[in-house]
């Protein structure tokens, strides 16, 4: 199981608009995700999940509009996990070289150590020195989302993360996030449809054509969220 | 600190990358070798001669060789997304250019340094008492090469027409580095060779101005 994270860190979404040519990404978006908040977002495709994950994670300047984070202030960079549509592995180089790569990258302490053990949490251990261009999608999917957990993040991003994983896996993806959620983490996931991983959520939220049109916790409405078409 | 560890580790990855496969450093010794090989048919290969044409030849032989190398470096990065993976991992985007910028640099002069014998026995030339110079321009000589394409292969990479468009960006903005390079190869290939610093102090200096504006500007670079 990975360390417990950092300090958790909240995110604030200030009027971020992101356009690609004619069409709007992200429309003037005014979000806050306090720190030790499980969120999770559904919304059609197209509706600027990714997008807005992207642009929590830096990797999107929005092209208008702030992101700031909160209770990061001591850090230039905020530690972020973060698991995309693409992998974010080399299929050229081995499970344990992705993953001692990254690790050796991001300052984890004792790398050998921490990635041996990353690799037996994702049950890839007899796997390590195989190359990843011979792994199934759904073993890729799991050293994405170990190379994700390497620096013990404050803030996850996880774009559909079960995307490619069998049942057990998905299990084993549900129960890692359960203990990263009890401990603090911030996550901010997207998700097609009600899940197990869903139920993880404190608070869900739905996105159409860039901007949040419905914003719940736990109750009632919450399963009103994934239940809308296309969601 | 962290921008030159963290630089090694991505250089260590790219050479691993690259011997694992042989993709560029194949493709770019054959290009060379038949450059190289077919202008030694069609000039006549006197000494008089090879002196005249023989550095252009080899400077036009590094620079088609650089732009079949410098394409792929940040394309790869776009196959999985890693790029995105390596800005999140780095305290400074610029150790991914850092990195780059190294094992481009690398690659090249070893294509260079494998050449080079097979030029002066085809060419009739010998570079036996000016080895040292020959490698300082040669350093130098990719050195720039390096960072001005690894700059432009960033650009290009996110660009529709990428394959045309970074030859075409990147031969103007060698010329300058080039035409100093085949000078000075060109006064080591003389009769009477000799090192000519000005030349060399040129060199450096172009390599010095392109290497601090990407690392002023670089990060916009990497951003989608």
């Amino acid at each position: 199981m990975p360390a417990a994270p950092g300090r958790p860190i909240g995110v604030q979404f200030d009027q971020v608009e992101k356009r690609y040519g004619a069409v709007y990404a992200l429309r003037n978006l005014t979000l806050g995700i306090a720190a030790g908040e499980c969120v999770a977002i559904a919304g059609r495709n197209g509706s600027g999940k990714t997008t807005l994950l992207r642009v929590a994670a830096q990797l999107v300047r929005p092209g208008t509009g702030t992101v700031a984070y909160s209770g990061a202030s001591e850090v230039r960079r905020p530690k972020i996990g973060f698991v995309g549509h693409a992998t974010m592995v080399y299929d050229e180089l081995t499970a344990e070289e992705n993953l001692l790569f990254f690790a050796r990258l991001l300052g984890v302490a004792s790398p050998g150590k921490h990635v041996a053990e990353l690799l037996r949490e994702v049950a890839l251990e007899d796997r390590k020195d195989s190359l990843l261009r011979t792994f199934s999608r759904g073993m890729r999917q799991r050293v994405a989302i170990a190379r994700a957990l390497l620096a013990s993040p404050s803030l996850l991003l996880f774009d559909e993360p079960g995307t490619g994983l069998d049942k057990e896996s998905g299990a084993w993806l549900t129960e890692q996030l359960r203990r990263l959620r009890d401990s603090g983490c911030t996550i901010l996931m997207s998700l097609h449809g009600e899940s197990e991983t869903a139920r993880l959520a404190t608070r869900a939220i739905r996105l159409e054509t860039g901007s949040v049109v419905a914003d719940t916790r736990r109750g009632a409405l919450f399963q009103t969220i994934f239940s809308a078409p296309g969601c | 600190m962290a921008l030159l560890s963290n630089a090694a580790v991505l250089l260590g990855k790219e050479v691993r990358t690259e011997f694992r496969s042989r993709e560029l450093l194949s493709t770019t010794m054959v290009f060379v070798l038949i450059v190289v090989v077919v202008f030694s048919f069609t000039f006549d290969p006197t000494s008089t001669e090879s002196r005249r044409f023989g550095p252009g030849l080899l400077w036009m032989a590094f620079l088609f060789a650089a732009s079949l190398m410098l394409q792929p470096c940040f394309l790869r990065e776009q196959v999985n997304d890693t790029l995105g993976a390596l800005r999140l991992a780095v305290e400074d985007p610029f150790a991914v250019f850092l990195a780059k910028i190294a094992a481009n640099t690398v690659f090249l002069l070893f294509t260079e340094l494998v050449m080079l014998p097979v030029f002066a026995a085809l060419f009739n030339v010998s570079f036996g008492s000016q080895l040292p110079g020959v490698l300082l321009t040669f350093l130098l000589g990719s050195l720039g090469i390096s960072i001005v394409g690894t700059a432009l292969a960033a650009i290009s990479a996110q660009a529709r027409m990428r394959e045309l468009l970074l030859p075409l960006l990147l031969l103007p903005l060698l010329t300058p580095i080039l035409v100093v390079s085949t000078e000075v190869t060109i006064r080591l290939m003389q009769p009477e060779p000799y090192l000519e610093w000005k030349g060399i102090g040129l060199m450096a200096a172009f390599d010095a101005v392109f290497l601090t504006v990407l690392w002023l500007f670089g990060e916009y670079l990497l951003e989608e």
